[in-house]
Formats: structure tokens, C-alpha cells, sequence
């Protein structure tokens, strides 16, 4: 459990992290999201007490990091995997962590077949790709048989076995009743991942909801409908009384349909079930009803598409989301 | 081919905790991180070579030159200075660089950021770095001294003007050679843990240990005696004169260093701090 609260981070004239609260639970993977420069790493600084807040706390298990009696036996935390010394090897590396903790020896042995390095043990790491060094960085999160763990980006310059690799060791870490916490800029990393997501741009914080709220939410759902009858229902669905409940709270405006190059409808603002029934009840055939569900990149790029820091074109949309009501 | 994750059967289970981590773990940690890069080895190999090869040469050359040296050379000639000579000029430099990366190699590889999430407690992790390098160099530079001080007296039993440790201060500039070398080092940490950058500590103690001196013979001589006993590097030309008069303007050897120490002492309270306060 990792308790963020008014956290502010303030590089010289720039904020890094403005007000920013949220709670991390345990028992499912948290994905952190957020565009390049948002402020992710900087949060996850901030918890670890590598950097001082401006103002705010973070409070793991009631405590701020530096004053967990074994820090990593409580949290494991990997920040940036090339922050070794390259002259080390990955057994040695691992053994400098683990003594200050008074963690036992065996540890390093077992975490190193875990992540499978045992054959790499002994060569330094300066050889390492960034896969393997990923690797390492998460051997070291787990020595302490931690139950918070904090990845920032772990799935950079991991091949695709890597990537589903740490998917399913996350995914099995949370099952265990972890807390997971992982950071990255790619929607698509966190949709098979994540269970709860925490969206930031800019340092503020943009989204704190479930991955179905996230998804409900997205203005993107829509339905495709074929019909010989286009224009009936397109009337049709322009009359209908839309339903906040079942669409989702962002999709509450009047529903509409739009004709498709194809000659198909895209209906936005009801469900399939309510434009099923519509065409039933005007007596429009149907010859395709497709639930079209945006993907999680596309929602997640409107959402933070006015925060993004760096960016290649111009012009940044009007687009206010709802944080969730859990977020503080 | 995809790797399912097992993490329950090759983990075992942790003993249970007591207490906190503090700083015998972190002191084995640093001890750990020490001895496993090769760059240690080389530098203390460095070091020893050095300071044992240029106090051989200075004597065994002296040993040869011996019977053409007027009296008055012989009788200033100083056999325990001469063989330490070494490790005083040349020991001093390569322990400044090791003290210096001790801790500024660890921002340079971003090291230092793992180093404190494994240990957040950072007074902790500054004290076990300082207490494993004075260590380590404490009992390279004895040992440095202690070889350079008898081979130079071997090479010097032809002259007959040999020194031995129960002769006056020759133990004093023995000893006193491989501790102010030590401070050295720790002095370069400290400075490291100021600047958190190797180029620009290692420049800076270089200038402050050899340049500044250089300079300081510049001024008038009345500023100059004034000066000169200030000076960090004072506390080596006071300590390891055996023969003649003590140098000039100097305080007694003792006090000399402890001049040096209180510099060392106050830049390592000042790292501290820094290290404490600023954002890793």
C-alpha cells in the first residue's frame, strides 16, 4: 500500500509533480501512466526519498521510505536499470544490495535464477543489454521478498519473451497480494497488464480508476451497424434518450450516427443492446450490429493529449476528464 | 518459449526480521562493492609500485652518488625522507584519485541511486564509504611505507647513513607518511561528496594540495611565513623531516596534521550535509 498525498516536486521554475494524490493498493498491478516528461519517474523518486518533495508525503505501510526498518524487505523498487556500476558482476552487484539489508547470501543466487542470469552470474555487467540489465534491476527488487513492488519502464529493450515475461511476473507478484506499482508511457503496455490505472500529464493527475472504468470511460466506444435502411435508424438513434449507465459518464451527450465511406452507421452514445432494440422498434434490418471498442492507446492519447510535454505538431485539445471519486 | 513465472518455489523464505538495517550491513555492502571492481586493484597496485619504485630509485641513486656528495649533503641527507619520498609525491596523487571516485563513481554510473534505495538512510551509507576507504587506504599506504622505508635503507647500507625506526622521528615519519596519505584520500572524498563529479574533485584537490603551495612561494616571504603553516600540505613536510632542524614556519609535526585534519573533518561534516540535503 503506498499512500501519495499533495505531492509537489518543483525543479527551479518548472513542476514536476503539481498536488499530485493517489493510493496504490495491494492485490493488483497499478499501472502509471503518462507521456514522456509527465512526471512518473519524479513521483517514483519522490516515494524512495531519492528526491526531497517541495510539499506532500509518501507513506508506504505508514511509513515514509527511510524509515522502513528493512527497506527492502518492503519495498522493491527499480528505478533505472543502468544504474549499476558496470565493472561489477551481476552476483557481486546483487550481494552489495543484499548486505544492507542483512539479507541472507542464498538470496542472490535464487533471484539470479529467477530472472535467469545464473549463467551471467559472474560476468560484469557492462556487457549487459538492456534486457539483461533489466533482469538484474528486477532480481534486486525481489531479494527482499518485498510486498510493494515500483518498476519505472521495465519493459525498455525487452524483446518480446521479456515483455510477456514481466506481464506475467507482475500479474503473478500482485496475485500474491503484492502491491505492484509500474510506470510507463505506452497504453499498450498496461492494457494486458493492469488492473487499476493512474494517469498523469504534467505532474497533475489526470485519471484514477479500474482499467473498465478507464475503458468505459473512453468516449470511443461506439457500435457499427449495417442496414438497408441507414437513414431510418440514423433518425432513429438521433430521438433515442441515452443511457449514462450502461455507456459511461463521459458518453452521457445525445447519441448520434454517422454514415461510414463503407455504407456502414457508427452509432456513438448508446450500446449495441439499445441499438438492437431501436431497429427492432422502428422496424430497421439489421445486417451487422459490432461493438467497436477504441483501444485503451487512443482514449489514453485523447486524455492526455493537452498535457503532453513534448510534442512533434501543434494545437491541444479541450478535453477535461473525470478523476475517479476514490482519488483524493 | 514464453517463461511462465514460478516466483514461490526457487525463493526461499527470509528469516524473519528484527530490528533495522543500520550500518554493519550497509559497512559489509560498501566492503563488497570495494573489493569487486578491478579498477580497485589496479589502483592500489598502482599506488604500491609507485611509491615503492620512486623511494627505491631516490635511494639506490643517492647510494651511487654517495662518494661524490660534499659533507655538507651528507649530513642533510635525510635516509627516511628519501624512502618515502614516494609515496609522499606520487602515493598521495593515486590516493587522491581513489578517494575521489569513491564516491563520485557512484553518480557517474548512477550507482548511488540503487546504493540509497537499498539503504535510505543516508548518513549511514556516507559514513560506511568514508570508514571502508580510510581502511583500505590505511593499510595500503602502511604497508607502502613500511616496504619503501626498509628497502631504501637497504639500498642505502653502503652510505652507512641508514635510519632505523628507534632512531628519533624516523617512526614518526613513517607512520605519519602513509596517514597523512590516508588524509589525503579522505580529503579528495570528501571533496568528491562536495562536487559529485570526478574531473572536477580531482582538479580541485590537485590544486589545493600541489598547486596552491607552488603559489603561495610567490608572495613576499613575510606572507609566505605567515601562510605557509595553513596550508594542507604542511602537515607531509613537517611529518617527515627525520634530520636537521624542524622545517621553518611550521608548527611542531603533530600539530601540522592535526591542521590538515581539522581541514579533512570540516569538508567531510560539509559532504555530509550536502549529501544529506541534496535530491540523489
Amino acid at each position: 500500500m503506498i499512500e501519495v498525498r499533495g505531492l509537489v516536486k518543483q525543479y527551479g521554475a518548472k513542476i514536476a509533480v503539481n498536488d499530485l494524490s493517489f493510493d496504490v493498493e495491494p492485490g493488483h498491478v497499478t499501472g502509471f501512466l503518462g507521456p514522456n516528461g509527465a512526471g512518473k519517474t519524479t513521483t517514483m523518486r519522490l516515494i524512495l526519498g531519492l528526491d526531497y518533495p517541495n510539499a506532500g508525503t509518501a507513506i508506504i505501510h505508514g511509513k515514509q521510505y527511510a524509515g522502513l526498518a528493512y527497506p527492502m524487505r518492503e519495498v522493491g523498487a527499480l528505478i533505472d536499470a543502468k544504474a549499476v556500476h558496470g565493472g561489477r558482476s551481476a552476483y557481486n552487484h546483487l550481494l552489495c544490495l543484499a548486505q544492507t539489508n542483512n539479507l541472507p547470501k542464498r538470496r542472490v543466487g535464487e533471484v539470479l535464477e529467477l530472472v535467469g542470469l545464473t549463467d551471467v552470474a559472474r560476468k560484469r555487467t557492462r556487457g549487459f543489454s538492456l534486457g539483461m540489465a533489466q533482469r538484474l534491476g528486477i532480481a534486486g527488487t525481489l531479494l527482499g521478498d518485498p510486498a510493494v513492488l515500483m518498476f519505472d519502464e521495465p519493459v525498455n529493450g525487452l524483446d518480446p519473451e521479456g515483455i510477456l515475461w514481466i506481464r506475467n511476473l507482475m500479474k503473478g507478484l500482485a496475485a500474491e497480494g503484492r502491491t505492484v506499482f509500474v510506470s510507463s508511457h505506452l497504453m499498450s503496455e498496461m492494457e494486458n497488464t493492469a488492473d487499476h490505472l493512474i494517469v498523469i500529464g504534467r505532474g497533475s493527475l489526470l485519471a484514477d480508476c479500474t482499467m473498465e472504468e478507464f475503458i468505459a470511460r473512453s468516449s470511443g466506444q461506439t457500435v457499427r451497424v449495417r442496414t438497408p435502411q441507414p437513414d431510418l435508424l440514423a433518425k432513429a438513434v438521433s430521438e433515442a434518450i441515452p443511457d449514462a449507465t450502461t455507456a459511461g459518464a463521459a458518453t452521457t451527450a445525445k447519441p448520434t450516427a454517422t454514415t461510414e465511406s463503407d455504407g456502414s452507421l457508427t452509432v456513438h452514445g448508446l450500446t449495441a443492446a439499445q441499438v438492437g432494440d431501436l431497429a427492432f422498434d422502428h422496424g430497421v434490418r439489421l445486417h451487422e450490429l459490432t461493438v467497436v471498442r477504441a483501444s485503451l492507446e487512443a482514449a489514453f492519447m485523447e486524455l492526455t493529449a493537452d498535457s503532453v510535454e513534448y510534442r512533434a505538431g501543434e494545437g491541444p485539445a479541450e478535453q477535461p476528464f473525470p478523476v475517479s471519486e476514490g482519488a483524493i | 518459449m514464453a517463461t511462465t513465472i514460478q516466483s514461490q518455489p526457487i525463493l526461499s523464505a527470509l528469516p524473519p526480521a528484527s530490528g533495522r538495517a543500520g550500518f554493519g550491513g550497509t559497512l559489509a555492502s560498501e566492503f563488497t562493492k570495494i573489493r569487486s571492481v578491478r579498477s580497485t586493484y589496479w589502483t592500489l597496485l598502482v599506488l604500491l609500485v609507485v611509491s615503492v619504485g620512486i623511494g627505491a630509485a631516490i635511494t639506490a641513486g643517492t647510494a651511487a652518488s654517495w662518494p661524490h656528495m660534499s659533507p655538507s649533503d651528507r649530513a642533510t641527507f635525510d635516509p627516511t625522507q628519501a624512502s618515502v619520498a614516494g609515496l609522499f609525491y606520487l602515493g598521495q596523487l593515486v590516493i587522491v584519485v581513489f578517494g575521489a571516485m569513491t564516491l563520485t563513481a557512484e553518480y557517474s554510473t548512477g550507482m548511488i541511486r540503487t546504493s540509497l534505495t537499498a539503504m535510505p538512510r543516508r548518513i549511514v551509507v556516507y559514513a560506511a564509504k568514508a570508514t571502508i576507504f580510510a581502511v583500505v587506504a590505511l593499510v595500503v599506504t602502511f604497508v607502502a611505507a613500511f616496504i619503501s622505508f626498509f628497502l631504501g635503507q637497504l639500498l642505502l647500507a653502503s652510505t652507512h647513513d641508514t635510519a632505523t625506526l628507534s632512531q628519533p622521528n624516523v617512526l614518526r615519519a613513517v607512520v605519519g607518511s602513509a596517514l597523512y596519505v590516508t588524509l589525503c584520500g579522505l580529503f579528495a572524498f570528501a571533496i568528491g561528496a562536495i562536487l559529485r563529479h570526478t574531473a572536477g574533485t580531482i582538479t580541485t584537490v590537485i590544486g589545493l594540495l600541489f598547486v596552491i603551495p607552488i603559489l603561495v612561494h610567490l608572495l613576499p616571504q613575510s606572507w609566505y611565513q605567515d601562510v605557509t603553516r595553513w596550508l594542507p600540505d604542511a602537515a607531509g613536510r613537517a611529518l617527515s623531516v627525520t634530520v636537521g632542524p624542524p622545517p621553518a614556519h611550521l608548527f611542531s609535526a603533530w600539530n601540522q596534521f592535526a591542521v590538515f585534519a581539522v581541514y579533512t573533518a570540516v569538508l567531510l561534516v560539509v559532504g555530509a550535509v550536502l549529501f544529506l540535503k541534496r535530491d540523489a
